[in-house]
């Protein structure tokens, strides 16, 4: 798309019609007050030189940075969130011993990652986030759908590839869970906003022990509804393929069905965690131990029986828990009668 | 070792060639953490002699920082002087302190206070640092230090959610269509090993003397500039702007008691 063009031949108010967020544009420039009915170079040389020369800059320069602007905008850019599959292929540890391992993950499935803290975690998440090729400090390679990037290819989604979540998580912006939500969707041009924001507000509240309201200021919002927010937020508006949690298990959310809102969005789910529940229910674990992979373990008929009694346990605990938010006393047993 | 050996059989003379990279940004958005960051990721990778230069205005704390790291720093104060200025009339001078050490690297940190400033010069690579924290439509204030810089680096991610980084970064892209945008989380250092990478094929230099800013520094030739105190428009002289206040519209009775 020529937008020079555009600008000369159709009206400031024209172009906004079409691209809405040429809005903010003149916003960051502080040019709202231009006249609207004239083409943007016409409303330019008519309007306050003061301004320009303020900003350091004159008409031409302002049409490039319009061109521009559009382009990063407008232009369909290569998506991360097509990526089918990722493949971590082993370097070495800490002290230069092999990893051996090559471990594939596609969209829709989960990897859990246990380790003592401070055993690499982080470093196996840098290196999955800059799309490591052997020239990391663990010599690891990875790669997308099955092949190494090639080096532009690397460049264009760095920062694209994983969103993360983690305890440490907060909101800070002053605003209605609404107002939050819209930003986000307006962020990622959206077509349908207001669809894609009352889905991931009805997502949030069903995984939240309790409901919040549209209205709710985000930083009024408990931990756990804060992290049913965010998680069905990263599940439906983010746009990467890779989705990195780190330990959310004392969130007080509903977790299984957080971790599956994320995968039947296609997400690659990569999860730190020392909670045996959510452990066990992945495709996939690795045992990280100073600063190297030492094993891959996928999930098997044993492990899946053993899920079935922890899952068992933690339903109990569940009960409990309500019983205690009800005030209730809890008797030896007494919950083993109740249903929810 | 080669290109050290090259450069004294054929360039007696010359003074080694080393990489400069200027890094600004607000008041504690992280630029020290960063650089510490970067300086590590570049070790790892075999690039040792990096030094720092930090411009400050009156005060700083990071000399510490940095020589715990074991990394040489330098410290200026702009004191009574624009920062921009000050930075620029002495930027010359910290090359060829760089060139007398020897660095591969040397890294410039300057604060952007008043939002102006803009200590970016052309060809050479040039990072703004800002945090998450500092406000969703920061980017769009922040002007020329933003608006040209090489690198955005976002640090502070791991404590906002996944949405306010992405919106961050959309506001941040908004101003500045062609940087790169990196996080990097000043603590973890996670991030940092993409930027060195950026930044370990950046242009070799010897002198600035032939280079020019990207932006104009904030003009700054007027009484207050030159030590003036008192208040009053007799005493403003020079480089002045001066605010309209005639068209702000009137008050509500309701919304103050005061009437114009
Ligand atoms: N949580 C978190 N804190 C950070 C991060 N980066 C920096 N900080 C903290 O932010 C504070 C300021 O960081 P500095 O690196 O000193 O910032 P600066 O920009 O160099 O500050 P001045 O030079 O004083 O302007 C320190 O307490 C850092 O530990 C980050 O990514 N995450
Ligand atoms: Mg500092």
């Amino acid at each position: 798309m020529d937008f020079y063009d555009i600008a000369e031949n159709s009206t400031v108010a024209e172009v906004i019609d079409r691209f809405p967020i040429v809005e903010d544009f003149l916003d960051n420039l502080n040019l709202r007050g231009l006249d609207r009915t004239l083409p943007l170079p016409d409303a330019l040389e008519n309007g306050d030189p003061e301004w320009l020369e303020n900003l350091g800059t004159n008409v031409d320069d302002i049409l490039d940075q319009f061109a521009d602007f559009l382009e990063a905008f407008v232009t369909p850019h290569e998506s991360a969130a097509d990526i089918e599959s990722i493949t971590v292929v082993g370097g070495h540890d800490k002290s230069g011993k092999a990893e051996n391992c090559s471990i594939t993950v596609k969209h829709g499935q989960v990897l859990s990652i246990v380790g003592p803290t401070g055993s690499g975690k982080s470093r196996l998440l840098s290196d999955i986030e800059c799309l490591a090729q052997g020239d990391t400090p663990t010599g690891r390679v990875v790669m997308i759908g099955g092949r190494r990037p090639k080096d532009e290819e690397r460049f264009e989604l760095e920062g694209h590839l994983v969103a993360q979540l983690s305890q440490n998580m907060n909101f800070v912006m002053d605003l209605s869970v609404r107002e939050f939500l819209m930003m986000h969707a307006r962020s990622r041009m959206s077509s349908e906003p207001e669809k894609i924001v009352s889905r991931c507000f009805e997502k949030a509240n069903e995984l939240a022990g309790e409901k919040f309201t549209i209205d709710t200021k985000v930083t009024q919002l408990s931990g756990g509804q804060s992290r049913a927010l965010m998680i069905a937020d990263t599940a439906y508006m983010s746009s990467s393929p890779i989705v990195l949690i780190d330990e959310i298990e004392n969130a007080g959310i509903d977790r299984k069905q957080a971790i599956s809102i994320l995968t039947s969005n296609d997400k690659i789910v990569f999860m730190s965690t020392h909670d045996p529940l959510l452990a066990l229910s992945a495709d996939r674990r690795i045992v990280i131990r100073n600063g190297g992979i030492i094993k891959v373990i996928d999930s098997s008929d044993e492990e899946r029986e053993s899920l079935r009694h922890i899952q068992e346990l933690d339903d109990e605990i569940m009960k409990i828990r309500s019983m205690l938010r009800m005030g209730e006393i809890i008797k030896p047993g007494a919950w083993r009668e109740r249903s929810i | 070792m080669t290109v050290f050996v090259r450069n004294i059989i054929l360039e007696t003379e010359r003074v080694e060639e080393m990489k400069l990279i200027t890094v600004s940004g607000p008041p504690s958005s992280g630029k020290t953490s960063v650089i510490l960051k970067l300086v590590y990721a570049l070790r790892e990778q075999g690039f040792g002699k990096i030094g720092v230069v930090k411009f400050d205005c009156l005060a700083s704390f990071d000399r510490i920082r940095y020589e715990e790291a074991g990394v040489p720093v330098v410290t200026g104060f702009s004191g009574k002087f624009c920062p921009d200025h000050f930075f620029i009339s002495n930027i010359e001078d910290a090359v060829k302190w760089g060139n007398s050490r020897g660095f591969d690297m040397l890294i410039t940190e300057s604060a952007g206070l008043c939002n102006r400033c803009s200590p970016h010069i052309q060809r050479i690579p040039a990072i703004c640092v800002i945090d998450n924290l500092s406000g969703i439509n920061t980017p769009r204030k922040i002007g020329p230090m933003l608006k040209f810089a090489d690198y955005v680096v976002i640090t502070k991610g791991d404590i906002v959610s996944q949405a306010e980084r992405e919106v961050f970064k959309f506001n941040v892209r908004q101003v500045n269509t062609r940087a790169r945008i990196l996080f990097v989380n000043g603590i973890t250092g996670q991030g940092a090993f993409m930027l060195s990478k950026y930044l370990k094929d950046s242009v070799d230099i010897t002198t600035l003397s032939d280079m020019r800013l990207r932006f104009t520094t904030p003009a700054s030739v007027c009484s207050y500039c030159t030590g003036e105190t008192r208040i009053g428009d007799e005493f403003q002289n020079g480089m002045m702007k001066k605010m309209e206040f005639h068209e702000a519209a009137p008050l509500s009775e309701t919304e103050s008691g005061e009437s114009r």
